[in-house]
């Protein structure tokens, strides 16, 4: 770890200015994510600007009937927000499987799109990793990859992104509005983060010097038929294995629309619109989630430790299907009510 | 009546307000002044040579006092025997920064000392080092066929005895067979509390070393043998451990570099481990186990062979007891137990809780469980059925043994006989597959020499104390407890001191030998109080307890009295008041009565019973239910007892269902180093757990008829689990941990 200053901003554009000034500087939200990788050396920052007072922690509905979360709102604040567990529960859920209250409570929704890989050797400065080093090789390609993607990795990195959040905000199109330097822009959710490419050094799509100001969802929810399904080496406090946000629809039994997206899986929250489109005017039957589930894995591909995703990600899909179809929650879930 | 009984009665914990309220106070919480603050380097390479050390670059930083590393250690003991602890198994100890070789990945290689720790750590990660690399071998997989037999092991190891019967042709003729091979990885003890000193500078070559360790006894030696120094230059403390699990029976490194500094630099210094750094050193060894089990047509087991292979150190011999458990659960008269070991360039493995029984219990239950299965029978009534009524192995009676009344008590607690035996037979509401699998296992009940003092003052106060060690299991409590009641005093009115080197010997906290060790050193001391507090009481005036002897009297609710005449009585604060003395002072010690246990075989043992939910399609596994049933001797407090024993059943979860430290063989390093990869259990993974202590009378083990039970809970809940899965699935897996890949 190093030495470094620190600012805190009370206005988005102090802020912005702020990191433009300094070279080397990173942004600090919660910190539950930056801290660790500078004790780990991952990133050593010599000024942090300090984003907690900006007045960007509010949750209030957009014109459009949507909903605007503040940039700064925590993770614990968003998911017992009352309009998002009424009209986003997927969301909220989503959020309230990942990490622990005590995290969730610090973390902001901003910090938790730009929180970066659990990939082992990323934070090994031990190890060779082209996320962290470019050009000095990917070390968990023939390493131990248990937890590394299945769709669309590269030669150059086979990281996930770890979080539950940003599944469910990949499945509800959420849009990312942004702050930097060159003024104010919106970024579509599918848009905001990368695969790894040649560039797996980029996890996102936001400029040097870009400040996250907030996510707005769009008026539809699906609070009705939804599922998140996390599964995971423990029943609570651990990334997933793989997640499934799964949204429908419903006319009868016919499905009118659908959003599927998998966490655990890729470099980036991987929504299948081509499954989304194989689900929609169809019954809702368990070949229907098949042959979704099916579409999603078509061109996946597996390492040593982690080819089970690729079967697991299948019956993740239909058992999210089945249970946002019926309306019921998720499998694990009795195992975590069991124990408040 | 007495109301100075304790023995047996579940009593709060003695520390718990010290331990809730911030008092209690941790080795890296001693703040002295003018402290130097430490920060250890570790190696990236796993095997190599240092070649470089650019130390002057960061001694240039305002602030950076020293950097420690093979090249400017002072000169120090040159003999092995110098580095060896109580609890080193054969071979050279590691020392650390002794020379530029690198054995394995996170060796320490240098000590950055600063005079703010957030310097020190800055200064660290600036630090270069270059390394000569050169190929390492860590994987146990590669050593299959280089395994040795170790020569001497550490005290405590057995090697397996000879093979006894004609295991091979018995296996061969056997009406049903089962043989399977059987692994776990490696696992690190991850207390809560990392490893940290506070070396106390104290002038003139002395010092005190704030220390966590398991035996503060051990490390004083350590200290004063490599550095020179004589006891009262080197006193240890340890007071509260955040938790060992065996990681702290060993001196580790850290307090070899404070103590080397604060001696070189004359001043106090501090170093701490990070969580990362808690994986560079003694661990649970990567194990692979071989079991072949036969039976007769009645279901009596006609052969069982068992082979271990785990790995080493390249510079020390590790041992443990895996395999000879299997010679003595059950009873068989062709037996054939193998156990090597393989070098590897890792650190020492290192006890950790039930070191070798939880590894062996976990094969041997899982193979009998399989064996049942083959050949047709319910797996409680198997074992029932090869009950060991004597120690095959030693040829001797058990000095007590109620396996039985465990395999009963837990199987109706548990409502075992609702059980149906075909496998994937049982759901619940939700759709879930649920299964019951059942173990057991056996332990040691041992007992070590250990001393104590006792003072008792004119005010009634007693004051015992005991270099004994404490990591969270309830020692202070239960200490205070026996010498209360044996000198027959309010609780309230003895205090229990340990952890200390200036008190009187105690071994270190390990093997489930403090109860039995240091409770009976504390009740010899107190009866020696007692004895002299008798002499006074006779020469009162008008003693009602004239020409009594010892046998005659009992100490009781703060008096001595006639057993015969309980009203003839004096109290205790009177007696001291009555002889003008201020105070009674005792030394005691106690040693096993190794005469009276010699015909005997001493162990403690348990059963067993889980519940798990199993989701038919996506593998997940959660643990619903255990029962665990323990005869262990006389339970002294059935609180703490009770807290040792969930604690024991945690673990054996965590180890059937996520713990393993991964390794890369390419840098020859564990990877999931921390606290968010290598997983543990949290609260939402455990469900109800019962424990029973069936009642078991052994005066044969020591006095106190106590047998520990610090390790023997853990024992079976690792291969009762993976039965229970087998059980729900029909999916028999033999590799922990139990990931949900294992069950698609
Ligand atoms: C042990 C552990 C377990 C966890 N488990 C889970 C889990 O199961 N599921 C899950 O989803 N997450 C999990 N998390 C991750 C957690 O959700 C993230 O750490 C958190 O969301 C990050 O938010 P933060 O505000 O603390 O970010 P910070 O740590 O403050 O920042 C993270 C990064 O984002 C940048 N940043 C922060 N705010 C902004 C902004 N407004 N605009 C631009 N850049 C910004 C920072 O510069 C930094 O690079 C876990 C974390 C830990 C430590
Ligand atoms: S997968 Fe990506 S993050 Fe992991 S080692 Fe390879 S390049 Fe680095």
């Amino acid at each position: 770890m190093n030495s470094f200053t620190y600012s805190r901003a009370t206005a988005v554009e102090d802020a912005v200015r702020e990191k433009s000034t300094h070279p080397d500087s990173a942004y600090i939200g919660g910190g539950t994510n930056l801290l660790d990788l500078m004790k780990e050396n991952v990133e050593r920052p010599v000024h942090l600007v300090g984003l907690n007072k900006l007045p960007l922690t509010t949750i209030e509905p957009t014109p459009d009937g949507g909903l605007r979360l503040g940039a700064l709102a925590t993770n614990a604040d968003t998911a017992w927000n009352e309009e998002v567990k009424s009209r986003y529960p997927l969301l909220s859920q989503a959020i309230l499987a990942g990490a622990s209250p005590q995290l969730r409570n610090m973390a902001t929704d901003g910090g938790n799109l730009m929180q970066r890989t659990r990939c082992y050797y990323f934070y090994d400065t031990a190890t060779p990793c082209n996320k962290r080093e470019p050009g000095s090789g990917c070390s968990a390609i023939g390493g131990y990859n248990r937890i590394h993607a299945i769709l669309g990795a590269s030669e150059q990195c086979i990281a996930t992104h770890p979080s539950d959040m940003c599944i469910a905000l990949a499945a509800l199109e959420a849009t990312v509005r942004v702050s930097g330097p060159n003024g104010d822009r919106t970024i579509a959710f599918e848009d905001f983060h990368r695969l790894p490419g040649n560039t797996p050094e980029r996890d996102n799509n936001l400029e040097p010097g870009e400040l996250i100001t907030g996510l707005d969802l769009p008026a539809k929810g699906f609070e009705k038929n939804f599922t998140y399904l996390k599964l995971r080496d423990r029943t609570s406090y651990a990334f997933a294995v793989i997640s499934v946000a799964a949204a429908l629809e419903l006319e009868g039994d016919t499905i009118t629309d659908a959003r599927l997206a998998l966490g655990g899986v890729a470099h980036k929250p991987w929504r299948d619109k081509e499954a989304e489109n194989l689900l929609k005017g169809q019954p809702a039957t368990a070949d229907t989630f098949r042959r979704a589930a099916a579409k999603v894995v078509e061109g996946a591909h597996g390492y040593e430790h982690n080819t089970f995703k690729i079967e697991l990600a299948k019956r993740a899909i239909v058992r999210a299907l089945k249970q946002a179809a019926e309306g019921t929650q998720q499998a694990s879930d009795v195992f975590l009510n069991s124990n408040p | 009546m007495s109301n100075t009984t304790y023995i047996g009665k579940p009593t709060s914990r003695v520390d718990g307000p010290a331990k809730v309220t911030g008092a209690a106070k941790y080795s890296a919480e001693f703040n002295v002044p003018n402290m130097a603050y430490g920060w250890v380097v570790s190696s990236p390479i796993a095997k190599g040579t240092i070649t470089k050390i650019y130390a002057d670059e960061v001694l240039a930083l305002p602030g950076v006092v020293q950097v420690f590393s093979h090249e400017n250690v002072p000169s120090l003991a040159w003999f092995d025997r110098n580095y060896k602890d109580d609890v080193a198994p054969g071979g050279s100890p590691f020392r650390p920064l002794h020379d530029n070789k690198v054995k394995f990945s996170q060796q320490p290689v240098a000590l950055v000392i600063a005079e703010t720790l957030e310097l020190a750590r800055y200064a660290s990660s600036v630090l270069r080092i270059e390394y000569e690399e050169e190929k390492h071998e860590t994987s146990i997989e590669d050593k299959r066929d280089d395994g040795f037999e170790p020569g001497r092991g550490k005290t405590g190891w057995m090697p397996p005895p000879p093979p006894r019967g004609n295991p091979d042709k018995a296996w061969e003729n056997a009406t049903h067979r089962v043989e399977a091979e059987y692994v776990h990885g490696a696992q690190h003890h991850n207390p809560m509390e990392m490893f940290g000193t506070t070396v106390e500078w104290r002038g003139e070559g002395k010092i005190t070393a704030y220390d966590k360790t398991q035996g503060v006894v051990n490390v004083q030696q350590y200290l004063t043998k490599i550095f020179g120094l004589s006891k009262d230059d080197a006193r240890v403390v340890n007071l509260f451990m955040g938790g060992g699990f065996g990681s702290g029976l060993r001196p580790q490194y850290q307090v070899f570099l404070a103590t080397l500094a604060a001696l070189e630099l004359k001043r106090s210094v501090r170093v701490t481990l990070t969580r990362q750094q808690m994986f560079s050193f003694g661990h649970r060894p990567h194990t692979l186990q071989y079991l072949k089990l036969g039976t007769n047509p009645d279901g009596t087991l006609a052969a069982l062979q068992h082979h271990a292979l785990h790995e080493t150190s390249q510079f020390e011999d590790y041992t443990e007891n895996v395999v000879n458990w299997s010679g003595m659960l059950y009873q068989c008269e062709n037996v054939k137990l193998g156990y090597q070991l393989a070098k590897l360039d890792v650190f020492t493995p290192l006890d950790m809780r039930a070191p070798g029984a939880a590894t062996g219990s976990f094969a041997l239950e899982v193979a009998m469980d399989e064996m049942a299965y083959a050949a047709g029978l319910d797996p409680l009534d198997f074992r029932i059925r090869n009950y060991a009524e004597k120690d095959q192995n030693m040829d001797k009676p058990f000095s007590s043994k109620k396996l039985r009344d465990c395999y009963h008590q837990g199987a109706a607690k548990f409502g075992w006989d609702q059980r149906n035996h075909e496998p994937r037979s049982m759901q619940d509401e939700n759709g879930m597959l649920v299964g019951w699998g059942m173990a057991g296992g056996v332990w040691d009940a041992s007992m070590q020499k250990a001393a104590a003092k006792a003072t008792l003052t004119a005010d009634g106060k007693l004051l015992v104390t005991s270099a004994a060690g404490e990591n969270g299991t309830g020692t202070y409590t239960i200490m205070t407890q026996i010498a209360a009641q044996t000198l027959g005093l309010p609780i309230e009115a003895v205090t229990f001191k340990l952890g200390d080197t200036d008190f009187p010997e105690a071994p270190v906290q390990g093997g489930s030998w403090t109860a039995a060790s240091v409770g009976t050193a504390v009740k010899n001391v107190c009866e020696a109080v007692g004895e002299k507090l008798l002499k006074f009481a006779k020469k009162m005036d008008g003693s009602p307890l004239d020409g009594a002897s010892m046998d005659d009297v009992e100490f009781v609710n703060g008096q001595i009295r006639l057993r015969k005449d309980p009203n003839q009585a004096v109290v205790i604060r009177d007696v001291l008041q009555a002889s003008g003395e201020s105070k009674i002072e005792t030394d005691s010690s106690a040693m096993p009565n190794y005469l009276k246990q010699m015909p005997y075989s001493m162990h403690s043992h348990n059963a067993v019973f889980a519940e798990v939910k199993v989701d038919p399609d996506l593998g997940t596994v959660h643990v619903t239910r255990v029962v665990n049933a323990v005869a262990a001797g006389r339970i002294l407090n059935t609180k703490t007892a009770r807290s040792q024993v969930l604690g024991s059943v945690v673990w054996g979860i965590s180890m059937a269902m996520m713990e393993e430290t991964v390794m890369d063989h390419k840098f020859g390093r564990y990877m999931n180093h921390n606290y968010a990869e290598y997983h543990v259990p949290v609260n939402a993974d455990i469900h109800d757990i019962d424990v029973i202590f069936v009642e078991e009378e052994d005066d044969i083990v020591n006095p106190l008829g106590v047998k520990g039970i610090g390790e023997v809970g853990l024992l079976g809940v690792a291969a009762a689990i993976t039965n229970a899965v087998y059980h729900a699935t029909g999916k028999r897996v033999r590799e922990l941990p139990l990931y949900l890949d294992k069950l698609l």
